[in-house]
């Protein structure tokens, strides 16, 4: 692999599958890592390396997936430390800010007020605390247009259900530790739900098909029950 | 226009090809046939190229209706399929005459048996594939399993019946197998060696909640370092994962795009079709070999499978 680089230092590669490699930055979540698997991301969707089949971006680490019969571990490698070498120069597009109107409570989030009393709040206090915050969209992973959104107050930070729900209904927006999130699809689910939002998350006839995408910045903004029945007809 | 009618779906009988890359940034995961060396192998019979759309019958098979006729072929695991109340065999191209009835049963063997049909199935590609994401609802035929009553459309075929069966050399190589070989996975670190020792030597019973999402497996708990938390990262096909319970369950072709949970293991390439033909209540066991041997047992495979002789004619 000749001569160690600068860019040795800033990652780790770990094999994860025989067609796949983790790169890490780091083992925490941080803004620094998270924005280097941002620029590696965006030089590797701009310059493909022939062989390489996926790619599953989070928190502080790239998952590549490949062809293990047109591509190995080493010479993946090798070709990475080239681009890892250039993240310094790449920019990154000014992120974009989608609001999402989000119906809280009730019987779309029935876990609001174990949530808010965890905390010693009112519901209109949680409820507050959520809508006020902005979100930067981590990752999407788990299902078709699921977005990781960090920095959930303090105030506001629970674990997950103990049990996960069977099926959790599609729209629903749940906090877990200092995450937030909406279920673009009725799944299972281990997150604690607030609210509901009646926007698609992910529509696959539409361009772009997720409502959010990797580097977007989200905000939540409280909607009535009669609103959210509106918004759904529209 | 040649047409399938759907007379009785079966458990779960949905459209699949080879999947669809290049979509992880936006969570979904490749999808496609759970044994994709049947559907290949099911395509190269009737003359189709090794990715086209075919139909994958899970544990119970359908009844299938060919008002125009078509040139078919069924591979993977035994369904007792009969064609006009005739027993039809699994690895060999076979004529459907206009009007003729396929009916399959229970499962004799595997978890999935596939068929395909002369000029594959047609179906609008999402994202650049066939594959149903029976989950998320999206791609194949509507974005659901087949209901008593679909009419699927076959794409245009023209080539001239020819009767062609797959060595049976080459299958008795390329058939399921219940040890699994791994490579170690990306946090097997994390767990002790004893827990590992226990790992590799136990036996595990496929649960009754599996799916083309996972697999989740019964017994032998293996326990994780608990002091570490776990970042939520990628995770490969064939990942396996240790939840809190210390049952570990093998992501599959449906998975979910990254996960939080370490991972002890990964199931190497030329092993994930024995995955696809796991059923509740097998029993599988774990053999670990090195990235290196993983590599070339996939490179042994593909040769066998891009052998000449391999389809006889």
């Amino acid at each position: 692999m000749g001569m160690p680089s600068r860019a040795a230092g800033i990652a780790r590669f770990q094999l994860a599958s025989d067609q796949s490699l983790l790169v890490y930055f780091g083992e925490t979540i941080s803004p620094e890592a998270h924005e280097r698997v941002l620029k590696l991301l965006r030089l590797l969707e701009a310059e493909p390396i022939r062989g390489v089949r996926n790619l599953h971006p989070a928190y502080s680490s790239l998952l590549i997936t490949f062809d293990a019969l047109k591509l190995g571990h080493d010479e993946l490698q090798a070709a990475l430390q080239r681009y890892l070498g250039r993240l310094d120069s790449v920019q990154l597009p000014q992120s974009r800010l989608v609001e999402i109107p989000v119906c809280y409570g009730g019987e779309f989030g029935p876990d609001l007020a174990q949530v808010a009393e965890l905390h010693n709040l009112t519901t209109e206090q949680a409820i507050g605390a959520h809508a006020s915050a902005t979100y930067p969209v981590c990752f999407l992973g788990f299902a078709p247009g699921f977005a990781y959104l960090g920095g959930l107050p303090d105030a506001l930070a629970t674990p997950r259900l103990a049990t996960p729900r069977r099926r959790v209904p599609a729209g629903s927006v749940g906090i877990a530790g200092h995450q937030t999130g909406v279920y673009p699809f009725a799944t299972p689910g281990g997150w604690r739900l607030i609210g509901r939002t009646p926007l698609e998350m992910f529509r696959a006839e539409r361009p772009g098909m997720c409502l959010l995408a990797i580097g977007d910045r989200v905000c939540f903004t409280p909607i009535s029950r009669e609103r959210f029945t509106e918004l759904e007809s529209a | 226009m040649s047409t399938i009618e759907v007379q009785a779906p079966g458990l779960l009988t949905t459209v699949q090809d080879l999947g669809r890359d290049g979509f992880g940034p936006m969570g979904v995961s490749p999808s496609g046939a759970a044994d994709a060396v049947s559907l290949r192998l099911g395509n190269r019979l009737v003359g189709n190229a090794e990715g086209a759309a075919g139909l994958e019958m899970t544990l119970v098979g359908g009844a299938f209706r060919f008002p125009q006729g078509a040139v078919i072929a069924l591979s993977g695991s035994d369904f007792g399929a009969t064609l006009d109340g005739e027993a039809v065999g699994l690895w060999a191209s076979v004529q459907v005459q206009p009007g003729g009835i396929l009916r399959m049963g229970a499962t004799r063997s595997g978890a999935r048996c596939y068929l395909c049909v002369q000029g594959g199935i047609a179906v609008r590609p999402l994202l650049g594939s066939a594959s149903t994401h029976v989950l998320s609802g999206l791609g194949g035929f509507e974005g659901r399993a087949l209901r008593r009553g679909d009419v699927l459309r076959i794409g245009p075929a023209k080539d001239p019946f020819r009767k062609r069966t797959v060595t049976p050399r080459a299958l008795d190589s390329l058939s399921p197998r219940r040890v699994l070989r791994v490579t170690a996975g990306p946090q097997s670190d994390w767990f002790s060696e004893s827990s590992q020792r226990a790992f590799y030597a136990s036996a595990y019973r496929v649960a009754e909640e599996s799916n083309r999402m996972g697999l989740r497996l019964e017994g032998s708990p293996v326990a994780a370092d608990s002091v570490r938390e776990m970042i939520t990262e990628g995770v490969p096909l064939g990942a396996v994962q240790v939840p809190a319970s210390g049952q570990p369950i093998i992501l599959f072709v449906e998975q979910q795009t990254t996960g939080g949970y370490p991972k002890i293991a990964n199931v190497i390439s030329a092993d994930l079709h024995s995955v696809g033909q796991l059923r509740p209540r097998d029993e599988i066991r774990f053999e670990r070999v090195e990235f290196e041997t993983a590599q070339s047992l996939l490179r042994e495979q593909e040769t066998l499978i891009a052998w000449e002789k391999l389809i006889q004619e």
